[in-house]
């Protein structure tokens, strides 16, 4: 028998890889000393771990230890990157460009810059949810500062072409920062040859414990950012605040292991998820949202037409997957993210995100698409926008009751 | 989201599933939402010779409530006249149904789809005066 709920929404969290919560677990016990006490042995020790961590996270991305500060989680790392540089930058200009595809974590930041006077351009993605190069160009003026644009699209797992966008903007002396949360382990990042300046990691997505992550502060040539936490100067005055020994030896952990195993891991996540897409293929009217080339291996953002993606989930509480429609948020709205693709009104409702991990097995596919068949069946039975596709009324042409 | 079991309940089993016949007499239809905002309700009643709804039928694209909302009114017009389906009130539904503020608009539907259905039935024989059903607000 299976066990039910299935997980398949790792790009919402992971669990934590048994071998990191081993590393983790004497820092809190018998290491637990600060690793600012420079005084005495257990200060010592949490160091010497803080700084294993450091090298640990560099080695995933070839970056410099140096060039990695301790944060909360990418969330803060995007906060630090984006108002520390535009702070620190402004008599240089007040103009930034981003996607309006990014994470809330990044739009919403910008949006607090706006308020502060700053200008944010939102680019509109092609519908594959990939930047176009030309356009992204043409975003940027004389006073543009920096430029943020995410590796890894959280919704759909599109790609992004960073190592362009990267050259683009070193040739303008543009900031460039890039959200990284959700392609640690999933696409191979070189910070020696990438010509990005601030990146912004996560450990919780990559098998490590939450509250940890990370940004990376390019030395050569040197970013200056504006500390947005301020207090005993900690990580180079960039960030204070006591480092967390074990999330943080966790996150070294996690990251060592991503390292070593990405490769195997991404060739059988990825198999996986072409077998739960060819098993899914096999219903009418679906459709997969973003660019399936240019795609993460664990990710499948599918829309089924005429079933509203709130009942379908409902339908199929034995999977635990996300849904970019209305009506999981309080406000009603389909996904901003969906919409930003020009997907129709209908398709951005009927949506399901599935991400698979490292711990998803044959069998849980299996079961997910025979369970997917037939409450599709099921709800398109009781669709009347089903009814209507079916006796061939084309759907944006009808007037709909006063709305 | 955490269901209530009444919700739960019809979104199982839901009551009264389908579409009358287009030939059936005394049959009316009301359409209300829009997929834009991520819900359509279909209503469907069948009236007898005295006025009385005998039979109702829905199909619902929205959120497990809306379809619970619809079950429930296709069980509860049932046995009434037209004026007194005018009676049954969006509170009543979400109150029958423990639905959280957020879906309170699930049960508006509901409640404007039994309107538009009569407002249907009342234009098919004559009693319209072109009086238009305003239905659930949607600002998407
Ligand atoms: C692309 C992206 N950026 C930022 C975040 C936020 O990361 P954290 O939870 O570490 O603050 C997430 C996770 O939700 C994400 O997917
Ligand atoms: S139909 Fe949208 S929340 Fe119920």
């Amino acid at each position: 028998m299976i066990k039910t709920p299935i997980y398949l929404d790792y790009s919402a969290t992971t669990p934590v890889d048994p071998r990191v919560a081993e590393v983790m677990i004497p820092y809190l016990t018998e290491k637990f000393g600060n690793p600012a006490s420079r005084s005495h042995e257990f200060g010592w020790e949490a160091e010497k771990a803080v700084e294993q961590a450091r090298e640990q996270v560099a080695a995933l991305v070839n970056a410099d230890p140096k060039e990695i500060i301790w944060t909360s989680g990418a969330t803060e790392s995007n906060n630090l990157a984006i108002k520390g540089a535009a702070h620190f930058y402004k008599a240089k200009g007040k103009h930034l460009v981003t996607m309006m595809t990014e994470h809330k974590a990044v739009i919403d930041t910008m949006r607090h810059l706006e308020s502060e006077g700053y200008e944010v351009t939102y680019l509109k993605p092609e519908p594959s949810g990939l930047v176009d190069i030309e356009k992204f160009k043409a975003a940027l003026r004389p006073d543009t500062i920096l430029a943020s644009v995410m590796l890894v699209n959280n919704e759909i797992g599109v790609i992004q072409d960073i190592a362009a966008l990267g050259e683009i903007c070193r040739a303008q002396g543009i900031i460039f920062h890039v959200d990284a949360a959700q392609a640690t382990g999933k696409v191979a990042i070189d910070l020696a040859k990438l010509k990005v300046d601030l990146m912004s990691f996560s450990a919780h997505k990559t098998y490590g414990p939450k509250g940890i992550g990370a940004l990376y502060v390019q030395r050569k040539p040197r970013v200056r950012l504006e500390a947005q936490m301020h207090g005993g100067g900690h990580e180079r005055g960039l960030r204070s605040g006591t480092l967390a020994t074990h999330q943080i030896a966790g996150m070294g952990e996690a990251f060592r292991i991503a390292r070593e195993e990405m490769a195997a891991e991404n060739e059988r996540v990825r198999s996986l998820r072409d077998r739960l897409y060819k098993g899914l293929s096999q219903i009418e009217e679906v459709h997969v949202n973003g660019d399936m080339e240019q795609r993460v291996p664990h990710n499948l953002n599918i829309s089924f037409n005429f079933v509203e993606g709130e009942s379908l989930i409902m339908a199929i509480r034995d999977l635990a997957v996300s849904s970019g429609s209305a009506c999981t948020s309080a406000s009603l709205e389909p996904s901003y993210v969906l919409r930003a693709l020009g997907r129709s009104d209908e398709l951005a409702h009927s949506s399901i995100r599935f991400t698979i991990g490292r711990f998803t097995t044959e069998e849980e596919i299996d079961y997910a698409i025979e369970l997917l068949k037939n409450k599709i069946g099921r709800l398109r039975e009781m669709s009347p926008l089903w009814d209507m596709f079916k006796e061939g009324v084309d759907l944006s042409t009808v007037k709909w009751a006063s709305h | 989201m955490s269901y209530s079991t009444k919700v739960l309940d019809h979104y199982e089993n839901p009551r009264n599933v389908g579409t009358f016949g287009k030939e059936d007499e005394g049959v009316a239809t009301g359409m209300v939402g829009a997929p834009a905002c991520g819900d359509v309700m279909k209503l469907q009643i069948k009236v007898n010779k005295d006025g009385v709804i005998e039979d109702a039928k829905f199909k619902t694209y929205g959120c497990g409530s809306a379809i619970a909302s619809s079950s429930l009114v296709t069980e509860w017009v049932k046995g009434k006249t037209l004026d007194e389906a005018l009676t049954i009130k969006n509170t009543q539904i979400a109150e029958e149904l423990a639905l959280p503020p957020v879906k309170i608009h699930c049960s508006v539907l509901a409640e404007d789809a039994i309107k538009a259905a009569v407002a249907d039935y009342k234009a098919r024989h004559g009693e319209m005066q072109g009086e238009m059903v305003e239905t659930a607000a949607c600002k998407g």
